[in-house]
């Protein structure tokens, strides 16, 4: 199974973020071989962020395309779509598809990316979830002024359905189990400003609070919640409860896995062949003390996936950036760099206009992680250069990183 | 056909950076190069449409600020993912601490 010699047929398994800009890359670097991208969805490649966003509030949903079909064919790239990948027999190096055929590879990228949570309660299955073009349509199709929605999960997928359907004129309640919103995503005092806007908009976030069962009701459904005397009846419920890598391809083909197929900080899994990348994968981030974690993210999707094609075309790559992401709700944007987990004590900047900047610093005083909201993109450009000033572990002045007056720009240049 | 018209002042972007301008209800950024030359493009990044100008500008590059897309701005070329298309550019000249740019 040695993967030596020369490459000629790359195979990329999934036709999300992460897969297409595989493909675009290779070409980009000169890759001159075979790419064969395939995806079980019956779509050509489109961005899932708008799917809670703008493109939900839309009348119809239609895709923003990562590869655009005229790119496609400009790359000389085969997408097989509607098409599962359902084993590979890594001996011979052949991806076997859901109608029988295989596919031969050198090089073989999964990017099987994930699945949306669904609930695991009585009637769970009356709960939508969002992860597809089709799920934001179904969803959208439920949603119209005086519907009354429930979604179950205040992380960022369900804040920003929550902000998505009461724009389109729903009532809207969030339930949340975990005693704040975004516990797993930002720091209190920024999930405060965005709880504390849905509240304004009319929407009810409600914390520590356990959903029990769905049933049908009335042509509606209701929510049994514990300790509540009443159940919550809404026209639709939706989950936003988190993903669960797709590993199964990998974890069947005897690839490791843990919380994700387990791949270096060059993307390699154990197999020299086969490469993963995007929110399918955990990698050791090297920024973070080579701790093993795993990204759901649209940036790190498109990261990873120039750093495995420069890999698979046999280049030796770290992949060391720095997380990011980046969330709409109402008209404020939240940005979000580094991992806070480390954090020990917080700078605040306030930009004035509403937006204000959180820097988290460790105790040696590195720059860890920068969280931003305001309106639109206002804090933007800051969020920028701190993500740069934590890739390059600088310990800046605290006096100078809270006073607005100062661009923060002055600091990379420092 | 050329159509000059006044953008700024050369003072009201600072250097190595990028202001918006509305003209005729049409979107444009104006930029300072580090070597205080001035350049304009469209003002909607050619990803998702969001307006450029708060974005950070080093050296030749304008990053977009909603999702880091980036531009040449002296060119309009896209560098790369997730920017499939290029950003159109306009002709600028200075005069009298003024900025214009041909709307063509
Ligand atoms: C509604 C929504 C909003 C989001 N908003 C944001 C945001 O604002 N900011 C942000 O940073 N991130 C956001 N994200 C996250 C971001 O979209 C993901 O991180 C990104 O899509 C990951 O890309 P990926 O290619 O790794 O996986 P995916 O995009 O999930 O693609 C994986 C593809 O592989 C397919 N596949 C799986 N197994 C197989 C198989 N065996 N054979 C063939 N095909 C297979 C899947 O069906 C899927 O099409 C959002 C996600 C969703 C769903
Ligand atoms: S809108 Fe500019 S990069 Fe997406």
């Amino acid at each position: 199974m040695a993967a030596t010699g020369n490459v000629e047929r790359i195979v990329v398994v999934g036709t999300g973020e992460c897969g297409a800009r595989v493909a675009r890359e290779l070409r980009e670097r000169g890759f001159a071989g075979a790419i064969t991208m395939i995806g079980d969805e019956p779509h050509t490649t489109y961005e899932r962020p708008p799917l809670s966003k703008s493109a939900l509030i839309s009348d119809e949903i239609s895709p923003v395309e990562v590869l655009p079909v005229a790119r496609l064919a400009e790359f000389d790239v085969e997408l097989m779509s509607g098409t599962a990948v359902e084993s590979l027999d890594r001996d011979r190096m052949l991806a076997v598809l859901s109608d029988g055929g295989e596919v031969p590879y050198d090089r073989l990228l999964l990017a099987t990316g994930a699945r949306a949570r669904t609930l695991p309660i009585a009637g769970g299955e009356f709960a939508l979830t969002l992860r597809t073009i089709d799920d934001a349509r179904a969803l959208r199709a439920q949603l119209g002024p005086g519907r009354s929605v429930t979604v179950i999960g205040a992380g960022l997928i369900g804040l920003e359905v929550a902000a998505s359907a009461r724009q389109l004129g729903c009532d809207v309640t969030v339930l949340e189990v975990a005693p704040r919103a975004l516990g797993r995503a930002l720091p209190a005092e920024m999930a405060d400003v965005l709880v504390k806007r849905h509240a304004e908009e009319g929407v009810e976030v409600l914390c520590g609070v356990l959903p029990t069962g769905i049933s049908r009701l009335d042509g509606g459904l209701a929510v049994g919640v514990e300790g509540f005397d009443q159940p919550i009846t809404a026209d639709v419920v939706i989950a936003g409860i988190g993903v669960t890598p797709n590993v199964e391809l990998a974890q069947a083909a005897g690839l490791r896995c843990e919380n994700g197929i387990a791949v270096n900080d060059r993307l390699r899994t154990d197999d020299p062949a086969i490469f993963a990348a995007g929110d399918c994968c955990s990698f050791p981030h090297p920024l973070y003390g080579g701790r093993r974690i795993r990204l759901e993210s649209w940036r790190n999707a498109h990261d990873q996936a120039a750093v495995a094609a420069a890999n698979m075309l046999d280049g030796d790559e770290q992949h060391a950036a720095v997380p990011w992401f980046w969330s709409d709700q109402y008209d404020l944007g939240l940005q979000h760099a580094g991992l806070a987990d480390e954090a020990a004590s917080a700078v605040v900047r306030d930009s004035g206009n509403g937006s204000q900047i959180r820097f988290a610093l460790a105790l040696d005083g590195r720059l860890v992680a920068a969280s931003g909201v305001g309106p639109g993109t206002s804090t933007a450009k800051d969020i920028r250069v701190a993500e740069m000033l934590i890739a390059a572990g600088n310990r800046p002045d605290p006096e100078v990183v809270a006073d607005a007056s100062v661009p923060l720009k002055e600091l990379i240049k420092s | 056909m050329s159509n000059w018209t006044r953008a700024c002042g050369t003072d009201d972007i600072d250097n190595e950076d990028v202001i918006p301008v509305a003209i005729d209800g049409h979107d444009y950024a104006v930029y300072r190069s580090p070597d205080d030359d001035y350049f304009a493009t469209d003002g909607h990044c050619t990803h998702e449409a969001f307006l450029l100008a708060e974005g950070l500008v080093m050296d030749n590059i304008i990053e977009c600020p909603k999702h880091n897309g980036r531009f040449d701005y002296t060119t309009g070329e896209g560098k790369g993912a997730p920017i499939c298309e290029d950003l159109r550019t306009y002709p600028v000249k200075v005069e009298g601490g003024s900025v214009y740019i041909d709307l063509g």
